[in-house]
């Protein structure tokens, strides 16, 4: 065979190996980059995130509308800053509220948007006051147990 | 009688360990000779196409449904506990730790090793060998060892090929097919898969069974009888071999590097 075409082909052969390589770098192992064009920010505080990952989805009435785009821990409130990235085409009223929420019983977990009445829109870098934490398995066990004894405290 | 079997016995041992120890020195004196390998980097070139770019079919077609079956399985029963947003990382983790080295691996050994052996063995039975020697060539320098370096390179590169249309895959069928939430495919994925841990491994493993199965099928090309029976007897074992050693060796590895991982 023609010295240059096998060196062509193996040339290919390395570029298309090392690509794949690079792809399972990025894509698979750790965080692309993020789309930011068409969406806008804002802001959620919560005691409790539990299980919340970055990149989970944003959901409202079950349609997803955006993602989770960071998450870190305020020092000066000791709660969790959750930025959530939406899609443009949503506009939400201010006094919307956001939970964290499980899907099925092990399932991952993301944040619900719950729209209010408010006549303005959330705007980019807006905060949204009103969330619900997640729910954690402990303490729900704890006030179960707590209302049990209660019940059968004596009289 | 019972000394015909203690003889048979003793007689296997020490060809046994002939064949380890010839085996070894055979190894070393590759590994000694591969300056040309190098030097004149066309032979290696040369070898990686037969080794390396006529596997690519296989590989990628094989590397590509077994993604596909993964997913299709995997939400199968993800799906009855509800968690089927784990789909990414099960397809993800299970072919970038164990499926993308095994079973290229296991592909490499029955497709270019199983080539390399019968090439060399025939080399060996019509005496081309015999003649590089007399032309003062060294037939291990000249043959052998290109073809060694081009199996450890192509390897890995097979292997990463292997999972990431085992990736791919898996995404048809699971995000396209299923409708399986995107965004929560990747980021499950991206969140599990961790680069020096996963990754890294991998291809360390896939580089193992690179020399592994390119030795095994020089050696037993190199040592094969020259005759038709011969050459055909250790294409067989090539194949059989290897294809043992990666399943051994892959359990070894995986004991020491993902030992106390969850």
């Amino acid at each position: 065979m023609n010295r240059t075409v096998l060196d062509f082909w193996v040339g290919l052969f390395v570029i298309a190996g090392i690509g794949a390589l690079l792809f399972l770098a990025l894509k698979v192992g750790s965080m692309s980059t993020v789309n930011s064009a068409d969406s806008y920010e804002v802001i959620a505080d919560f005691q409790n995130i539990g299980g919340l990952k970055p990149r989970a989805p944003v959901k409202s009435a079950g349609v997803v509308v955006g993602r989770v785009a960071d998450i870190r821990f305020d020092n000066e409130k000791y709660e969790a800053a959750v930025t959530l990235r939406l899609d443009k085409r949503y506009a939400f009223p201010k006094d919307s509220s956001a939970a964290i929420m499980t899907s099925g019983l092990l399932g991952e977990q993301y944040v619900g948007l719950e729209a209010g009445g408010d006549n303005q829109k959330l705007k980019d870098k807006d905060r949204i006051l009103i969330t619900q934490d997640a729910v954690v398995l402990e303490n729900l066990i704890g006030q179960f147990l707590y209302g049990k004894a209660q019940e059968g405290a004596p009289k | 009688m019972l000394k015909q079997a203690i003889e048979n016995l003793g007689n296997h041992t020490i060809q046994g360990v002939w064949r380890i120890g010839f085996a070894s020195r055979f190894f070393l004196s590759m590994l000694l000779h591969s300056g040309t390998a190098f030097r004149r980097f066309g032979l290696t070139i040369r070898e990686m196409y037969f080794t390396g770019v006529l596997s690519l079919i296989i590989i990628l077609v094989s590397g590509l449904f077994v993604g596909m079956v993964l997913g299709l399985q995997g939400y199968e029963t993800l799906q009855r506990y509800g968690s089927e947003s784990a789909l990414g990382t099960l397809v993800a983790l299970s072919l970038v730790r164990e499926l993308g080295p095994v079973l290229a691996g296991l592909l490499f050994a029955s497709r270019a090793g199983s080539a390399i052996t019968a090439e060399i063995g025939l080399m060996k039975a019509t005496e081309q060998l015999s003649a590089m020697e007399m032309m003062a060539v060294d037939p291990i320098a000249r043959v052998v060892a290109p073809r060694f370096w081009a199996g450890v390179i192509s390897m890995p590169l097979l292997a990463a090929l292997f999972s990431a249309m085992g990736v791919l895959g898996g995404y048809l069928v699971g995000v396209k097919l299923i409708g399986v939430d995107e965004g929560t495919f990747w980021s499950q994925m991206q969140g599990a898969v961790d680069f020096e841990q996963d990754i890294l491994n991998g291809v360390i493993k896939s580089v193992v069974f690179g020399i592994a199965v390119t030795t095994i099928a020089l050696f037993e090309g190199y040592d094969a009888p020259p005759t038709a029976e011969g050459v055909s007897g250790a294409t067989t074992r090539t194949v059989v071999t290897s294809s043992l050693v990666v399943l051994a060796l892959d359990f070894i590895l995986t004991a020491f590097m993902f030992r106390g991982l969850n």
